[in-house]
């Protein structure tokens, strides 16, 4: 066993655009559900519709990388609001189905081949970020080449603009998310999390608030999608419903109605991936466990599922949260 | 095999063209490179030949679409084609007929024809073509068989959808791992039929025997102590997805990432009237279906145990009242659950046909959109549901893309749910 | 349950005898043809009703009788098959629940909604009107709110200290008892500025202990120029508080009048006891009690 060379990679993986990605996707779930108590199982169509949005508006319709950007930001607005009509008026459950189903919907929507000219069907879209034109988001990295930081945490230029973009989201939209849920609109929210019908009963338009949430939630999941795109190809294959299993499963790690939660349990999550990845095909190499690094890699992902479990029945409130704001209320 | 050569001779036969079936292409070797191909680059591959009266003909473009791949190509000087697809499954074969001489048409099947791959990664598909118009089979017969089809598949669907409508309506527990329950039916009728050859009357009850015992395993293992603790039906729901990604990468684990088969899952179709084609697995399938679903309807309808289901079901506080022993029930319903998502899973691994690790996990939202269609906890909501699903998606792809059937029965779920939360069959929630 | 000093009881409210549907001096509700059908079962069919502005009016009747019913309909929580209403000449009909809370006609719930997660004050502070920084724009600028939310924690903790929650403002609602937290969601009702306050079943659940002081900020709220419409089952405090009872029975309005005299009347007493036959003991057992209660008065 290459202890070293399982650390040095467990490192990486506390700072990676992954991480940063999906930390703001657990950050607009932290939104629906832990805040607002929407049961939203549809995060992975939010970032597809981010991702998908960002990429397809630079490449057919030509636009440049932040105007790309905006334009996935308002197709996921669109969803939501398209999404919320109908299905925010059902009860949880209902609507955990719902949204399920939306994401694969849009998931097999970018899949089909009737839109393979847009989409790129089952390959997906790449090379967006880098334009000849000089519109692309690597285009406009400011960072002259080479080689950045130190130890594992080392990075080329082009790894490092990401990052920097990443985490600039990241922080604005912690900070934007603590303004919002310790303003009077938020307290009306969580209000509506616990007992919709007594919000109601006080005057306050409780379907409007909780638009407003599937929106502010779908627009974080949606960043998490373009921040996904900056260095990723985007396919079908990415936003699968395991993604939102998983962002359940950090969100739900770090603790659903706390802000800062979402971002350590994603952080956790991904880091803790990226040891067992390393551990689990060491184990299997060196012959320690009689297993293929195929079935190794395989265990990672039961170790998800049972961890998941153990979590919710043993810890709901995650491990920064309140058990007295505890989530699960109904 | 060219049975239908002969028919050159017979003037009612309307000339109909050679199909040609090549043995060599069926045993997996590869065509001589001479075939007009495209997607060598790949194992699987689909291959045919196109000849009227045994003429080769040249030039007709072909299209093969499914799994998120598309490809064409057009037939070379010997009326061959072949076309490289990334993974087997089922693809959608099309001959482009405006690219077929004068007064030629595809005499059967239409134009466009689904084609699944076996055990091997070659699969031959030629069309009956020969004078006649264009789309010869009427669009009536295409619907009815559509319809057979979507009978078929949801009667399949219904099988899973009742038990975890039942589980639902007594528990409380949307099960995101029903799925896996449907593909460890599926597995270990692979391990009894396959791996262990025992004759498949004997195989699959031993399977759909064990994959009802798992039912009591999980509810006695995990259900009842979690109930017990008093988790919400949020909380329960979460727990049973990571009890799916848990259970679907075990068996991942042991059987791996491949497609296996079970015997008799390539029996020949034969058409019964107009377009309508059905192998012998089909029938025996749908029959075991209905015979299943009226045991289980006898049993929810008729026998104590089952009245005391749809009792709890009602007002769960008010059955334990009235003195029924509310966890007996609910064991002898995840028994009965998991039994028939065990079955399903045997039935869905020959409709598909495969068994693979994730094979459950592909029809879960089909299920969830029977249960929810029908009305969540009620269990003939989730047949009437299933089979509402299981028809949309099969007539769909008459009107939309072959992969994009799923699309159409999800939108149709959520415009329901519009109109009807309460679901087709369910009762509006009283209000005060 | 005796009391010394008797409330101040208004009378005089209606024109004309004391009939099922009369009309009142001053209504500030009227309900005109209201009917709820659940699956062929009428839940209310209610022909005419007024609710007398200013006063406490009790809407009493046997379990089944579509009490609760009724208030879902008239606050907009549920949608009647047929019917007009109106608050002070604004029409309510098909307007929703929390347009109605806002037109000034606000309610309680039978089970208590306290909002448990958050703590006292902040229960409080929602109920509030108007606020600016319940806008999503407006709540990321606390410039916009911060002088406003100030002045709605001073009333909140003002109206905390008359319902003797001040003690608690910090505590998880959770925290409370049954009884305080029906006090809390009255308290909470009227941060709104309500003129109707509709309170179905104030008393249920109430430690004996609470009861007095429950009833004295009933009382209160008439004093303050507010209308009460109110469910209760403890005919002591209908007798005790109510200007004017209304009785429900099988859906029907089938008496109106003044406390004393409409208890007498034989259409209540067949309304309570009529239902006897075909409800099961444990509702039976209820209800003698209820009769029981009203008879020692």
């Amino acid at each position: 066993m290459d202890w070293g060379s399982i650390l040095n990679n467990t490192l990486q993986g506390l700072l990676t655009p992954t991480t940063l990605a999906f930390s703001l996707a657990a950050l607009g779930l932290a939104m629906h559900f832990g805040f607002a108590g929407l049961l939203n199982f549809g995060i992975a169509g939010f970032m597809a519709i981010g991702g998908y949005g960002y990429a397809i508006a630079v490449l057919t319709f030509g636009l440049p990388w932040w105007a790309g950007m905006l334009f996935g930001i308002v197709g996921s607005i669109i969803f939501a609001l398209i999404l919320g009509i109908p299905t925010l008026r059902l009860r949880g459950d209902y609507l955990a189905i719902v949204t399920i189903a939306s994401a694969e919907i849009i998931r097999l929507l970018f899949l089909t081949t009737a839109f393979t000219d847009v989409t790129g069907s089952a390959d997906g879209l790449f090379g967006f970020n880098t334009r000849t034109d000089g519109s692309g988001f690597q285009n406009a990295n400011p960072l002259p080449a080479g080689s950045y930081g130190a130890g594992p945490f080392t990075y080329n230029e082009q790894t490092l603009w990401v990052l920097i973009f990443g985490i600039i989201m990241l922080v604005v939209g912690v900070v934007l998310l603590w303004a919002l849920m310790r303003s009077p609109w938020g307290r009306v929210i969580k209000g509506i999390r616990e007992d919709e019908d007594a919000i109601r009963a006080l005057g306050k338009n409780v379907f409007a608030y909780k638009m407003q949430a599937l929106v502010i939630g779908g627009v974080y999941g949606a960043m998490g999608g373009i921040v996904y795109a900056t260095f990723a190809n985007v396919s079908p294959g990415v936003f699968v419903t395991s993604l939102t299993f998983f962002i359940w499963t950090s969100l739900l790690l770090g603790g659903a109605a706390t802000i800062l939660g979402p971002v350590i349990g994603s952080i956790l999550f991904w880091t803790l991936q990226a040891f067992l990845t390393n551990v689990l095909s060491e184990v299997a190499i060196s012959g320690i466990l009689p297993v293929s690094t195929t079935q190794a890699s395989t265990l990672r992902f039961v170790l998800v599922g049972v961890g998941l479990m153990l979590l919710v029945i043993y810890r709901p409130q995650g491990i920064f949260g309140d058990k007295r704001e505890l989530t699960f209320v109904k | 095999m060219n049975i239908l050569s002969s028919s050159h001779t017979n003037r009612l036969a309307r000339g109909i063209a050679i199909s040609f079936l090549s043995f060599i292409a069926v045993l997996g070797i590869a065509m001589p490179a001479s075939a007009d191909s495209v997607g060598e680059e790949y194992e699987a591959a689909i291959l045919g030949n196109v000849r009227i009266d045994g003429e080769p003909i040249q030039g007709v473009r072909i299209v093969v679409d499914g799994n998120g791949y598309n490809a064409e190509t057009v037939t070379d000087e010997k009326g061959r084609w072949l076309i490289g697809v990334p993974q087997t499954g089922t693809y959608n074969v099309t001959l482009d007929e405006s690219t077929l001489p004068e007064g030629i048409a595809v005499l059967e099947g239409g134009a466009t024809q689904e084609v699944e791959f076996g055990r091997t990664d070659r699969v031959t598909k030629n069309f009956f073509i020969g004078e006649g118009t264009r789309n010869a089979t009427s669009l009536f017969d295409q619907i009815v068989a559509r319809l057979v089809y979507g009978i078929n598949f949801g009667l399949m669907l219904g099988l899973a959808a009742v038990g975890l409508s039942l589980v639902y309506g007594t528990t409380g527990l949307s099960n995101f791992a029903h799925g896996e329950m449907v593909t460890i039916g599926a597995v270990l009728a692979l391990i009894f039929g396959v791996v262990l050859q025992l004759p498949l009357w004997i195989a699959i009850p031993i399977a759909v025997g064990l994959s009802a015992g798992f039912g009591w395993l999980m509810d006695a293992g995990l259900w009842r102590p979690v109930r017990k603790m008093g988790l919400g039906i949020v909380q329960l729901m979460i727990v049973s997805i990571g009890l799916s990604l848990a259970l679907r990468y075990i068996i991942q684990f042991f059987i791996g990432g491949g497609t296996e088969q079970l015997p008799g899952f390539d029996e020949p179709r034969v058409t019964l009237f107009g377009a309508t084609a059905l192998s012998s697995t089909d029938l025996i399938s749908m029959a075991l279906s209905i015979v299943v679903i009226g045991g289980f309807a006898y049993w929810l309808l008729k026998t104590k145990t089952g009245k005391a289901t749809r009792a709890i079901s009602d007002n769960p506080d008010l059955a334990a009242a009235s003195g029924i022993d509310v966890d007996k029930v609910i064991r002898v319903v995840w028994i009965m659950a998991a039994g028939m998502a065990g079955l399903a899973g045997v039935l869905w691994a020959y409709f598909r046909p495969g068994i693979k690790w994730d094979m459950g996990t592909q029809i879960l939202l089909l299920i969830f959109a029977a249960v929810v269609l029908g009305g969540l906890g009620t269990a003939f909501g989730a047949l009437v549901g299933a089979l509402v699903v299981g028809i949309l998606i099969e007539t769909s792809s008459l009107l939309i893309p072959a992969d994009l059937k799923y699309v159409g029965a999800l939108v149709v779920l959520i415009l329901v749910l519009l109109v009807r939360p309460q679901g087709l069959l369910g009762k509006k929630q009283r209000i005060g | 349950m005796s009391n010394n000093a008797s409330p101040q009881k208004s009378t005089d409210l209606h024109i004309g005898a004391a009939v099922p549907g009369c009309q009142k001096k001053d209504p500030i509700l009227v309900a005109d043809h209201i009917k709820k059908t659940f699956g062929g079962l009428t839940a209310v069919d209610v022909e005419h009703l007024e609710v007398p502005k200013n006063a406490i009016t009790a809407l009493i009747g046997p379990n089944g009788a579509g009490k609760t019913t009724l208030f879902n309909l008239l606050t907009g929580f549920d949608t009647p098959d047929t019917g007009t209403w109106s608050l002070m000449g604004n029409s309510l009909s098909g307007v929703p629940s929390f347009k109605v809370a806002k037109l000034g006609q606000v309610r309680t719930f039978q089970l208590t909604k306290a909002l448990g997660l958050l703590t006292v004050l902040e229960n409080m502070k929602l109920g509030a009107k108007d606020q600016k920084g319940e806008n999503l724009l407006t709540a990321l600028v606390p410039a916009i709110w911060r002088k406003q939310d100030k002045e709605i924690e001073v009333k909140a903790l003002e109206l905390l200290s008359r319902f003797k929650l001040d003690a608690k403002k910090d505590d998880f609602a959770a925290s409370l008892s049954g009884g305080q937290r029906k006090l809390l969601e009255m308290a909470r009702a009227l941060m709104t500025d309500p003129v109707l306050v509709m309170l179905d079943e104030p008393m249920a659940g109430v430690n004996p202990a609470l009861t007095q002081s429950l009833l004295d900020h009933v009382l209160d709220l008439k004093k303050q120029g507010m209308t009460v419409l109110f469910v209760e089952h403890d005919m002591h405090m209908v007798r005790h508080i109510a200007d004017w009872v209304v009785v429900m029975a099988e859906g029907k309005i089938v008496a109106e009048g003044p406390p004393d005299t409409v208890m007498k009347e034989q259409a209540v007493i067949d309304a309570y006891l009529g239902s006897h036959q075909d409800t099961d003991l444990g509702e039976v057992t209820g209800r003698i009690k209820i009769i029981k209660d009203g008879g020692q008065a």
